[in-house]
């Protein structure tokens, strides 16, 4: 038997080897289609360079030749130099750490926040649903990167803050998905049947309603990632986000801003790696949706 | 000892009232039937007995134990319950084998490993289903899923709530034959709610015709069988049935 027929096997003789062939069969899935492929592509390189950022930087990050200052991109400096003479090219490569950091704590504050708030809210409904939903709309309410301003200016500027603040802005999204997806199976006779084996509110929603909330709430994820790098590269340019020297590809912008005019590279090189890997998150997220949601006909 | 017993049973939903004033026993080991037309109340009476249906007045108790209105875990491991639809009560994302362990876990019973197998096997699941999806069985494999899951905590009562509408002929009369092997090995009790009368003169001991909440007779399948039943309502399901059974 090879590993292949191991896996897709239709009788699986133990936990193990079925839950492997799930997950094998929406990777295959995922590898059918080529945008996805691209986006994961994308992201693999992304976390490629940010784990091994100094293999690929040609120079130091943070110290600078103020002779070599915005040197045109060439042989010496692959995406040119800054206003104090630093590599872009480096700079881009240590500030994928950085944004990479940003991505991943705020999917992993934001979303089981949401995923929670809302599964309890859809499940009990009534009063404990009137209270949270209102809260969710309080946050809805008000536009993302003003929100997180807000909270950058009252916690003090910094990566810290500005993940804090952007997960806080993040999540109401992923409740009232998670909201609505619980509502329409909260009636359903397989979760009754489970309350009448005697199982706590509590295990029902985690046992139960979570697991099926949460391939909507991580395709959802998946496509606000590219919205939280613009946002965490929005604070970053407003001088809220990272602070200098560090290489947030949003205060890297920003610093460029000075010379869009005659040195286009020290603003536009740290932008481009802002476009490709938003674009990443965003075929990956659209492959995601194809494969995990059981509406648009996915064959899972 | 009644197995179930029901006083002065008034259900609700919200302002609703659905079912009035019924009152039933029902011995140890009988099978039940429940009979009546869509909306006549009868899933309502399993729904209050499970717990489902929480709006009621008058008193329900099962062994001579008055229960209260909410699900709790000493009458869950007592009285299950399997339902209509079984492509809908199985969680779509959970194998058979994470299905039938959940309750053992609920409950805080050991020997999953052993005692899933045994479950599948009383139920006449081959074991290569172990750890599949609902989505890989068939309709009468998931109902098989369902009852076993129902037996899992080895409780004296299994309410039924037209186990067999949603199934093909074919399977619905292995259904049958498994819930009557699985009475008679495991001395259940059953409550069987359905509106096909065959099923019921294949499995009960008795019935009760409900019509708009109430009962309108209570007689032994004998009856059914003969075609001696009182009520003019209960004559006239009969003749339904059988019209539509002969068209």
């Amino acid at each position: 038997m090879t590993t292949r027929e191991w896996l897709l096997t239709e009788s699986p003789a133990s936990r193990m080897q079925a839950r492997l062939g799930r997950s094998y069969r929406v990777f295959m899935a995922l590898m059918r289609n080529p945008l996805a492929v691209i986006g994961a592509l994308i992201i693999l390189v992304l976390v490629v360079l940010a784990v091994f950022a100094p293999f690929f930087a040609t120079h130091s990050p943070y110290a600078g030749t103020l002779t070599d200052r915005l040197q045109p991109p060439g042989p010496e400096f692959w995406l040119g130099s800054d206003e104090l003479g630093r590599d872009i090219w480096s700079r881009i490569v240590y500030g994928a750490r950085i944004t990479l950091v940003i991505v991943l704590l705020v999917a992993a504050i934001a979303a089981p926040l949401g995923l929670i708030v809302g599964a309890i809210s859809g499940y009990f409904g009534g009063w404990t649903d009137r209270i949270l939903m209102g809260i969710t709309d309080v946050f809805l309410s008000m536009p993302k990167l003003i929100l997180a301003l807000a909270f950058v200016a009252a916690l003090g500027p910094g990566i810290e803050n500005a993940v804090i603040a952007i997960a806080i802005t993040s999540w109401p999204a992923y409740a009232r998905i998670a909201r609505a997806e619980t509502l329409t199976f909260r009636n359903s006779e397989f979760i009754a049947a489970i309350r009448l084996q005697g199982a706590s509110a509590a295990r029902v929603i985690l046992r139960h309603i979570l697991p099926l909330c949460s391939s909507s709430v991580i395709i959802r994820v998946t496509l606000d990632m590219a919205g939280i790098i613009l946002t965490a590269a929005g604070l970053g340019f407003l001088g809220l986000g990272a602070q200098p020297p560090l290489p947030e590809w949003g205060a890297m912008i920003s610093r460029g801003r000075a010379f869009i005019l005659d040195q286009w590279w020290v603003a536009t090189m740290p932008g481009f790696a802002i476009v490709i890997v938003s674009l990443g998150f965003c075929f990956l997220g659209d492959g995601l949706r194809d494969v995990l949601d059981p509406k648009s006909g996915g064959k899972q | 000892m009644n197995a179930i017993s029901l006083r002065n049973l008034d259900i609700s939903y919200g302002d609703t009232l659905v079912v009035e004033g019924l009152s039933l026993d029902i011995a140890e080991g009988e099978c039940f039937g429940l009979v009546g037309e869509s909306g006549s109340g009868k899933s309502t009476v399993l729904r209050a007995i499970t717990g489902l249906a929480p709006d009621w007045e008058g008193e329900i108790s099962l062994f001579g134990k008055a229960r209260g209105k909410r699900i709790d875990r000493t009458f869950a491991a007592l009285c299950q319950m399997v339902f209509q639809d079984p492509y809908g009560s199985l969680h779509p994302r959970q194998t058979v084998d994470a299905t039938l362990s959940e309750p053992l876990t609920i409950h805080g019973i050991g020997g999953a490993d052993q005692r899933v197998p045994e479950m599948m096997d009383a139920c006449g699941l081959d074991p290569k289903f172990r750890f599949r999806l609902p989505h890989q069985l068939s309709g009468g494999q998931r109902q098989r899923v369902a009852i076993a899951r129902a037996l899992m905590l080895k409780p004296k009562i299994l309410l039924l709530d037209e186990p067999t509408s949603a199934l093909d002929v074919s399977v619905q009369a292995e259904i049958l034959n498994l819930l009557k092997r699985l009475r008679r090995e495991q001395g259940l009790t059953y409550i069987l709610v359905t509106h096909d009368l065959p099923v019921v003169s294949f499995l009960c001991d008795r019935l009760a015709v409900m019509r708009q909440g109430r009962i309108v007779e209570v007689a032994t399948v004998d009856a059914l069988k003969t075609n001696t039943m009182t009520a003019p309502y209960s004559r006239e399901l009969v003749e339904k049935s059988t019209t539509r059974l002969s068209a």
